[in-house]
């Protein structure tokens, strides 16, 4: 029972990871709160289920099309909603409500198009169960599980081994020197954007497969979560995210199941106040020194 | 452009008693109840606003859980009046108590932090207290909500059509907004703008820091506390989703909108965000929609906000400058 629990906790966890790894990349390089990470993600899983029932059943190339659309919207996002701020050298606030107002636009086109009753979701990777031992897994459980950690394993990889990765640290840690050593500092921002968006529309779908079904409230939820996720890994640092994404996804379903379900989702942010409380830092965290 | 706002800076008091006035006169001219409600709706609003603009515009702390402070007030005032028939005026009293002392709790721990944590704590702290009205069947009835709230009442006196109740939030938003001014424009108001600018500058010449930005906190929650008390009163039904997150990025984004660390602004930009959404209402479905692309653009196009970047009280003052200084001119001339 415990052991189920934790798999599952597990299972969601790994894809609150990949949406907390793109909100944490963007606040790594832009300082910016993203509020429409929830609202792509959330796209990611309709768009996925759009393009299915239009080519009825090519589920693959539905996975596929949806990325790139979704890459395509979070590419959009930053060129023509964010750029323009920077160049103005607009107060960081106002990227902030600008995400949040494209946050609203993605969520009500959403309801245009697809109405507010939940839609059932294909579960193209349920090959059944199997036991170990006293404990059932599902397939679907285990291939998630292994997508989302074959990205993560491949995004750190990007990030500390790839020139793209070394630009992206680079800008994170001081944009104006790194446009001054030859990094095209916009391209890299709006890739992050791109990446980000990406990781939170496989996310969307995998989530929709493993649930079987979709709602139109499912971003705004899973946004708060992921960012409770990043800044208890501790904002801006890759394992730091990922940490923190499984952690919430596991404590959430553990409390759920021991604690009370009414509470689940105020669990995440439970932890969250206590290890800011403990540890601003977050979990991963290195404290600034604070220069004058 | 610069002179109508030369023209706002030189008359500004005469022009806010101007708005009260027209305010005050409003409900002898509109009897719709319709018009009237959305003007006191409008006017609340202003009220939640000021508060976080306070917060947010001059102190610089972004908060995102003030819903959560608005329906603390709005409950306490519920539970107060349904189960032991307290007045108004004595549930807003509770209300401001009970919002001033959540905040109190949850400002002591994290105002010592800096940075974005305060807003990602008062995000959780918001989702934590609906779960929390949502779950306690015993206090709040969960999602069934508190009905049948007294109407607005106060030594005996119901206000129960829509013109007296009008008033009622017309003192509220006149006496919370002559509160937040005098605060800005004393040496609080000195020692907060301080800290939004340089914390470190501000207690090395002696500012306290952490007191200012915990009696800032609180000042602010007390405030929406009575707004929320006033809400409850005034619809006569809570339940917990009216106090979400989303709530609390509305509040935001009105006090953003109009421009932070304005008051004429935030008044402008609370008034626009409550009263735009009702004169599109006609395409309801897209209503939401165009309110975010109205967001959009206009951060674009004004990214301090509509009046944030306008100091009217510099403006006045070089005005008197001029003039002044032309005095002194033509008496040399002589």
């Amino acid at each position: 029972m415990l052991l189920e629990q934790i798999i599952n906790g597990l299972t969601i966890g790994s894809t609150y990871a990949l949406i907390a790894i793109g909100f944490s990349m963007v606040f790594g390089v832009l300082e910016l709160v993203n509020f429409a990470n929830g609202s792509v993600y959330m796209l990611g899983g309709y768009i996925t289920l759009m393009v299915y029932l239009g080519l009825d059943g090519h589920f693959f190339l539905s996975f596929i099309i949806s990325i790139i659309a979704t890459g395509i919207v979070g590419f959009c996002l930053d060129r023509f909603g964010l750029r323009r701020l920077r160049i103005k050298k607009a107060p960081k606030l106002t990227g902030l409500i600008t995400t949040m107002g494209i946050a609203t636009v993605i969520d009500n086109v959403i309801l245009l198009f697809f109405g507010s009753q939940t839609k059932p979701y294909p579960n193209m990777i349920d090959f059944g169960k199997f036991k170990v031992g006293n404990t059932a897994i599902s397939s679907s459980q285990l291939i998630i599980l292994a997508v989302a950690l074959l990205l993560m394993l491949l995004l750190s990889l990007v990030t500390y081994k790839t020139k793209f990765g070394k630009a992206m640290r680079c800008t994170a840690q001081n944009a104006d020197a790194a446009k001054l050593m030859g990094i095209n500092v916009n391209l890299t921002i709006s890739l992050t954007f791109v990446i980000a968006s990406m990781l939170a529309a496989v996310a969307g779908t995998m989530v929709g497969m493993y649930y079987q079904s979709i709602d139109i409230n499912m971003g705004f939820t899973v946004g708060m979560k992921t960012m409770a996720s990043a800044v208890l890994g501790g904002v801006g640092i890759l394992p730091g995210a990922m940490a923190g994404g499984l952690l919430v996804g596991l404590f959430e379903t553990l409390g759920a199941s021991y604690i009370s379900s009414g509470y689940r989702d105020a669990i995440a942010f439970a932890i969250l106040i206590l290890v800011i409380l403990i540890k601003p830092t977050g979990l991963f965290g290195r404290k600034k020194i604070n220069k004058v | 452009m610069n002179k109508i706002l030369n023209f706002f800076a030189k008359h500004m008091n005469k022009l806010a008693v101007l708005l009260v006035v027209i305010l005050a006169l409003f409900p002898l001219f509109f009897n719709s109840s319709y018009v009237l409600r959305i003007v006191t709706i409008c006017m609340m609003y202003v009220m939640i606003a000021l508060s976080l603009n306070l917060l947010t515009g001059f102190l610089g702390l972004m908060t995102m859980g003030h819903a959560a402070f608005w329906g603390i007030g709005a409950y306490a005032a519920a539970i107060l009046s349904t189960r032991a028939g307290f007045g108004m005026g004595t549930c807003m009293f509770a209300a401001a108590i009970a919002a001033g002392l959540f905040s109190l709790l949850l400002g002591l721990p994290t105002l010592r932090l800096k940075g974005y944590y305060l807003t990602v704590v008062t995000l959780g702290f918001c989702e934590i207290i609906r779960l929390v009205e949502m779950n306690s069947m015993e206090l709040t009835r969960g999602p069934l909500g508190i009905a049948g709230i007294p109407s607005p009442n106060l030594f005996g006196f119901r206000f129960n059509s829509n013109r007296s109740v009008f008033y009622v939030m017309l003192v509220l938003v006149v006496v919370s907004a002559l509160i937040i001014h005098s605060i800005v424009h004393s040496r609080i108001g000195l020692a907060i703008m301080s800290i939004r600018e340089d914390d470190l500058a501000a207690s090395t010449m002696g500012v306290n820091v952490f007191l200012y930005k915990i009696m800032v906190f609180i000042i602010s929650s007390m405030i929406v506390g009575v707004a929320g008390a006033f809400y409850a009163h005034y619809i006569n039904f809570i339940d917990p989703s009216s106090f979400t997150t989303a709530a609390s990025m509305d509040m935001l984004i009105m006090a953003i909108l109009g421009g932070l660390g304005s008051i004429p602004g935030t008044i402008l930009g609370a008034s626009i965000l409550t009263i735009l959404p009702e004169t599109i209402r006609a395409m309801a479905q897209y209503r939401n929609l165009a309110y975010g692309i109205i967001i959009v653009i206009l951060m674009m196009a004004k990214p301090d906000g509509i009046l944030g970047n306008v100091n009217f009280k510099y403006i006045k003052q070089r005005l008197t400058l001029n003039k002044t200084e032309a005095k002194v001119g033509e008496r040399k001339d002589e």
